[in-house]
């Protein structure tokens, strides 16, 4: 019995220093986010400091902050709601009446998302400038919820299909007209699913940095590109990056967090359950 | 296979189900967008890498043939830009499919504090990339002012230059960093599903723990492993974010890859002939892996 303890603890021990290496450069940003900018580049690097929020009130009131997270909340939330529109009829179709081709059908809309985005750059920048879809939400929204709709077909899908199908069975006895199904059986059972599959969507959208470059300047702009503004020689403020970060990954951080488990299976196309 | 049954049962005893509910409807919207979605861009992109097209040179028109492709293939740049997206598919693939299952085995062990370890281990994977980029190359890696840099004087082995001498190194271990939790997070999931027997089974038999793993855990997880390799290859092979706001490609093309290097033809030299060809070479280099992944995940797809 001992020696099972001295191995977990050795094992804890062991554990932890992997995990904090992992996780030091999260840390050390948060720790660095609360320094004054002359403490943030000092070497050796300073531990013992008094925390100051000055670094959070500069980004907000110098940088607009706010108008960045607020295009990132509308694109994120946009794009989702739109794809679970589109997503959800098409995964209750085919999870509950499946033809010879619906296999097909979820392999080729998973194959669309394989296009690599480069690939595509140059007509989708100029059919942006032409249709004056260039930096704004709609535009992004528009082509997030084309990039994510195959994940959210999958992933609504293999939900869909876990519910039992004799529930349904009993809603059909009863004769309601399908979309009656779909609203008043499915939906307590399949909401869970859905939360997850529009977390997923949204931490996928949030955390975008093709098109949100490319496809955007100054007023649509999302917090991707805010924080890519950092790189430029002058704009160097280690303490004002490092706050402005801790604000841009918090909230997606904590979904992540939520919903870790049931991301594998949107992650990997239910290849890995 | 219940609920197979089930539901093929329910089939059986509604004749007339299938069609009196009308699938197509529900179906087609998300069909649709995305056929345009897949064909219009890609259209535009085959039609643009044949034409002679430069935005900063308008009076250059017309049909060019081959003239993009030659010009592509015969440009040193475009080996550059492969061999180091190659590079940095190859060591970021090696680093966290190697480390993704050592620590999924470490997180498969019984240790104190475990499942706050694991949420703060896959913390990476959910931070944006610019964020992690700019965080790894300040932060940590500046040359004077970074933590490394002060680890690397304290130990007296003299600070390195990362994105001055060994920028795609740099890119390798950002990119590494936040895919490592995405192997750990899947990998483990599949550790997971082992069925106990099994292993209690192979360790009445004798099996120490290197052979356990070998033997049993390896082989257990292959499928895993594969789908992991070919899900960020696809990722990897037009990795942008962390070259843009680290090394913009350089010094000179030192860390651009073939992403990048379109992105410079189109957006900056704004050649959209020449980076069209390069955007279809990108696609087929991308569909070559694709064709596999998908035929991994059609053999596993049960309808």
């Amino acid at each position: 019995m001992e020696t099972t303890l001295r191995a977990k603890l050795l094992m804890t021990v062991f554990a932890w220093t992997v995990t904090l290496l992992i996780f030091f450069p999260i840390f050390w940003m948060l720790v660095t986010s609360f320094k004054t900018e002359v403490e943030a580049v000092a070497t050796p690097p300073s531990l013992f400091f008094e925390p100051t929020l000055e670094n959070y009130d500069a980004v907000q009131e110098r940088a607009n902050y706010i108008r960045f997270a607020l295009n990132s909340i509308g694109i994120s939330i946009g794009s989702t709601l739109a794809a679970l529109a589109f997503g959800i009829p098409a995964a209750y179709a085919m999870a509950f009446f499946p033809t010879k081709r619906t296999k097909s059908t979820l392999l080729w809309m998973l194959s669309t998302k394989m296009l690599p985005p480069v690939g595509v750059l140059v007509p989708i920048y100029l059919l942006f400038r032409d249709t004056g879809l260039l930096d704004t939400q709609i535009g992004l929204v528009i082509i997030y919820t084309l990039i994510n709709l195959p994940i959210v077909v999958w992933m609504l899908y293999s939900f869909f299909k876990e519910v039992p199908g004799e529930i349904l069975e009993a809603g059909r006895m009863d004769g309601p007209k399908p979309r009656q199904e779909l609203w008043m059986l499915l939906m307590p059972l399949a909401l869970p699913g859905i939360a997850s599959t529009g977390l997923l969507s949204v931490i996928l959208c949030w955390n975008e940095a093709f098109w949100s470059l490319n496809l955007t300047a100054s007023q649509a702009a999302p917090l991707t590109a805010f924080i890519a503004s950092f790189s430029s020689p002058e704009g160097l403020f280690w303490a004002k990056l490092s706050a402005a970060s801790t604000m841009a990954i918090a909230p997606i951080l904590i979904i992540g967090w939520l919903s870790q488990r049931q991301l594998v299976r949107g992650l990997t196309f239910g290849a890995v359950k | 296979m219940t609920l197979a049954l089930t539901r093929r049962n329910l089939a059986a005893s509604n004749p007339g189900s299938e069609r009196r509910v009308r699938t197509l409807p529900l179906i087609a919207p998300s069909v649709a967008v995305l056929l345009v979605w897949m064909i219009v861009p890609l259209a535009l992109t085959l039609w643009f890498s044949f034409q002679r097209y430069n935005l900063l040179n308008p009076m250059l028109t017309g049909f060019a043939g081959l003239d993009n492709y030659r010009y592509m293939l015969t440009d040193p740049a475009l080996w550059t830009a492969m061999t180091n997206t190659l590079l940095l598919v190859g060591w970021v693939l090696a680093i966290t499919v190697v480390g993704g299952v050592l620590l999924a085995v470490m997180f498969d062990q019984e240790f104190f504090g475990r499942g706050i370890a694991r949420l703060l281990a896959i913390a990476p994977f959910f931070v944006m990339p610019t964020v992690s980029a700019l965080i790894w190359k300040n932060l940590l890696m500046h040359p004077v002012n970074g933590v490394f840099a002060w680890i690397a004087n304290s130990i007296g082995i003299g600070a390195i230059d990362w994105f001055g001498s060994i920028p795609l190194t740099a890119i390798v271990l950002i990119v590494s960093w936040q895919w490592l939790p995405f192997a750990l997070l899947i990998l483990l999931t599949a550790i997971q599903s082992l069925d106990n027997e099994q292993k209690e089974a192979a360790r009445m038999d004798g099996a120490g723990p290197f052979a356990m793993f070998f033997f049993i855990t390896l082989p257990h997880l292959s499928r895993a492993i594969s789908v992991v390799i070919m899900i960020e290859t696809i990722f990897f092979l037009t990795i942008f974010a962390e070259i843009y706001v680290t090394t913009s490609g350089g010094p000179g093309l030192a860390s651009t890859n073939l992403a990048f290097l379109i992105y410079l033809r189109a957006l900056l030299d704004w050649d959209v002939g020449g980076a069209s060809a390069g955007g279809v070479l990108a696609i087929v280099l991308a569909n070559i892996v694709a064709f596999f992944l998908v035929r991994t995940i059609a053999r596993n797809l049960q309808t």
